[in-house]
């Protein structure tokens, strides 16, 4: 646990006030002893137990940032950000299809649906009845996800009718509803974008397959397939042509909260890595009094810090972010950087703790090779580290 | 100024605003930064090159106001605390870093430390000097044969004499010695106690023990002098003591995990000036018919340097505001000596990456010596030597995981 270090209260942005460390805290302990004995379970089977969304509805940690009135818990953007770093180090799995349910979804349809789709859904989605998911990358639409969708929605009456498929979406095998986006104005590119909610018992949605991960197993990840799916008009979120406004602001918080979805897998590989060289003798001694195992740590240590205090800074400048906004200028250019730092931060640091697990560390039910297996795709979801550097370069070359 | 680099300075406005760093934070930060580009700025071509550092530029930078950032007005000083020190810190450097090394080893090394640990008297003696520039400031810890066993492996000693001491030994590498009036100077008092029988004196250079030995030649941060002091039954009265006897290591300790906090600013300054060097060029240069900027390979380097000038600045800042208001005395253990170790070494490397793909960028431009951003490539390998090398760094927080 990172304790809060501050002596002086009138700095208000380093970067978190007692009242959110205590909240980390407490969620921190709940998450351990009701998430954590799950993991190797839901690696073997790539399933979610059931009693996971009602459990979490029940203790108050779905829709973090929604306010009261529709069932949410109304908490401040950091708090939700840290709450999720304690999920996540509690068990990676959860923390994902956390994150996809409430900040994709969730949070997406209170910043930008009309208020009779908030009152028709959020309640649910608050108590964990439903579960979200968000559906954005296409079989052919990955880091150019707007230029090359394909999935339509075109116009029939009072309805849209969506034909298309989404790959890679988490919850799509479990989801109650989705937030797809679609192109309701082809001719236009991603200016032609419109985000919709679809219920997964319409009929024409089909979830085409469960993927086989490598990590994060027990987070169910799908492709959704539309076939003449219909879906009535009101279920746009946002305006017509409006989706790219939508996608983007909430890329910029999805980035910023995914931060804290690494830093709690980074923070989980150091602690465990601290144990097993305090206990782990070689040569006659722990092999944590030897000089090259010490680096490693002290590496570990810095790289998670030096990433937390940047996705802790990012996560201030993303609070009160008004609907809507986002998806250009500073905030953009920094949740790209803090997300690259928090997810290279996070492969290297895997990286060394399966070093110093040793050959116990490359068995696949080690808890250290579960969290390894996580690393790769942070570096790849929510924008590959490729394209996160161009959003940095477009807007620092923008003048 | 270009009017791209006026857009480049607002962005970072931008950034620094979202600090919330408090009003009179930013006018001090505004103020630093128009002085330092317009007058110290310029300074850096000769000083490179001829190892000089400009005779009276310590009083200049008292009359602007850049000395004893952290030393009561009352005494001469702005009267802020160790967070607006290192924004200083962090501005000076980012025009010129040797200005901001030796501006470090003045106001926070030697004038900061006397603050926090000496005596009333020795405060009103020479504070109110190092605050105009009347007086220079050095401090003297690392000797020939102690560097990253700095407390070990002193050599230098102070033995009583009477109402006196009287030193003996050598200190190298110290920044400022050769034009130094005061250093504040770790000696070991009490050989049999190890790093516990270290004390910490003020010694005047006028005093006819002390010689400076020889004033060294190095790769970069040249015109910051710096030289090998040596003492030869150097006699000082016992009140020039700062702090108890044999309790130098706490105030070495502390005033280290201060420092190291500073260096990481430094790092930031130097970092975002290769970053907006680089940026610059990267606009203007032209190869296969576009700017080079417009090609991904050199998008992706600057991607880079702008996530490590970002990360180490975040982290830099929440190390700084945490050793704010640091009680005298503490510090040099737990969290905040993990936390200032690691974002030293942080910012260290940070820097390392920015200004060598900020100088790649500039290609055999940016390997002639007379460019700033050669000089910048040149001053960065003492960021992960200096204040406890990046072992020694890694040595303390690797104590700290595993003291638990």
């Amino acid at each position: 646990m990172n304790k809060q270090l501050r002596n002086d209260t009138a700095l208000p942005t380093h970067f978190m006030t007692e009242e959110q460390q205590a909240l980390a805290d407490q969620a921190g302990k709940f998450f351990m002893s009701e998430f954590h004995h799950l993991n190797a379970e839901m690696d073997d089977t790539d399933d979610l137990p059931p009693s996971v969304f009602p459990k979490l509805g029940e203790m108050g940690y779905l829709g973090l940032n929604v306010p009261p009135e529709f069932g949410g818990a109304g908490l401040d953007f950091t708090s939700a950000c840290i709450i999720t770093e304690q999920l996540s180090r509690s068990s990676a799995a959860i923390g994902l299809t956390h994150v996809a349910h409430d900040n994709l979804c969730v949070n997406n349809i209170y910043r930008n649906a009309s208020d009779d789709l908030r009152h028709k859904y959020l309640p649910g989605l608050c108590d964990g009845t439903l579960i979200g998911a968000l559906g954005l990358t296409e079989p052919g639409a990955g880091s150019d996800a707007l230029g090359s969708m394909r999935t339509t929605a075109k116009k029939d009456g009072d309805d849209y009718i969506l034909n298309g498929s989404k790959i890679y979406i988490t919850n799509g095998p479990i989801a109650d509803l989705v937030l797809v986006y679609a192109k309701t104005s082809p001719e236009k590119g991603a200016k032609g974008i419109s985000a919709f909610i679809v219920e997964t018992d319409t009929p024409g949605f089909k979830v085409a397959q469960k993927l086989n991960k490598m990590g994060f197993r027990g987070s169910p990840t799908g492709e959704l397939v539309f076939e003449d799916c219909r879906v009535p008009a009101k279920n746009m979120v946002g305006k017509l042509d409006g989706g790219v406004a939508v996608t983007m602001s909430g890329l910029d918080l999805e980035r910023a909260i995914v931060c804290f979805n690494a830093m709690g897998i980074a923070q989980r590989a150091l602690d465990i890595s601290i144990d097993y060289a305090k206990t782990r003798q070689q040569f006659g001694k722990p092999i944590a009094s030897f000089q090259m195992v010490q680096a490693m740590l002290a590496d570990m240590y810095t790289q998670i810090e030096a990433a937390r205090s940047l996705s802790l800074r990012t996560a201030a400048m993303c609070e009160g972010l008004e609907e809507g906004e986002g998806g250009r200028g500073e905030i953009h250019k920094l949740t790209a950087a803090a997300i690259y730092k928090a997810a290279e931060a996070t492969s290297f640091v895997l990286d060394k703790a399966v070093q110093i697990h040793g050959g116990s560390g490359y068995m696949r039910d080690t808890e250290v090779n579960r969290l390894y297996r996580t690393g790769r795709v942070l570096e790849v979801g929510a924008g590959t580290q490729e394209v996160r550097k161009l959003i940095i370069s477009g807007e620092l070359l923008k003048n | 100024m270009t009017t791209q680099s006026e857009a480049i300075a607002a962005d970072l406005e931008a950034i620094r605003a979202n600090y919330s760093l408090t009003d009179e934070q930013r006018q001090i930060v505004d103020h630093v930064d128009r002085v330092s580009r317009e007058v110290l700025h310029p300074l850096q071509a000769r000083m490179d090159e001829e190892e000089w550092w400009p005779e009276d530029l310590f009083k200049q930078m008292g009359e602007l106001g850049l000395l004893g950032i952290t030393a009561p007005e009352e005494l001469g000083g702005s009267g802020q605390d160790e967070f607006t020190q290192a924004l200083v810190s962090e501005v000076i450097s980012k025009w010129n870093p040797a200005v901001g090394l030796s501006h470090g080893a003045h106001d926070n090394l030697c004038l900061n430390n006397l603050l926090r640990n000496g005596s009333e008297e020795q405060v009103k003696k020479y504070v109110p000097g190092l605050c105009s520039g009347e007086l220079v400031g050095a401090l003297g810890l690392t000797e020939p044969g102690a560097g990253s066993d700095a407390l070990g492996s002193m050599a230098t000693t102070a033995r009583r004499d009477g109402d006196d001491y009287v030193i003996n030994g050598s200190k190298i590498y110290i920044t400022n010695g050769p034009i130094a009036d005061v250093i504040l100077l770790y000696a070991k008092t009490d050989k049999s106690k190890g790093a516990k029988g270290i004390s910490a004196f003020i010694i005047e250079t006028d005093n006819p023990g002390f010689k400076v030995a020889q004033k060294l030649d190095k790769m970069g941060f040249r015109g910051s002098p710096t030289g090998e002091l040596v003492f030869e039954d150097c006699r000082v009265p016992a009140s020039a003591m700062v702090g108890e006897e044999n309790t130098g290591v706490s105030v070495v300790m502390s005033g280290l995990d201060l420092e190291r906090a500073m260096v990481a600013s430094v790092c930031v300054g130097m970092a975002e000036r290769a970053l907006e060097l680089g940026l610059e060029y990267a606009k203007i240069r032209e190869q296969f018919g576009k700017p080079i900027a417009s090609f991904q390979m050199m998008q992706s380097k600057l991607a880079e340097i702008y996530i490590e000038v970002e990360t180490a600045r975040a982290f830099g800042y929440r190390a700084l505001a945490a050793c704010t208001g640091l009680p005298k005395g503490a510090g040099g253990r737990g969290e905040i000596h993990k936390l200032t170790a690691a974002a030293c070494l942080y910012a260290g490397e940070a820097f390392n990456k920015a200004v060598t793909e900020a100088c790649h960028i500039h290609g055999g431009s940016g390997y002639m010596q007379d460019t700033e951003i050669n000089r910048l490539f040149r001053a960065n390998k003492l960021l992960e030597i200096g204040a406890g090398t990046s072992e020694v760094r890694k040595i303390i927080i690797a104590e700290e995981l595993l003291r638990a």
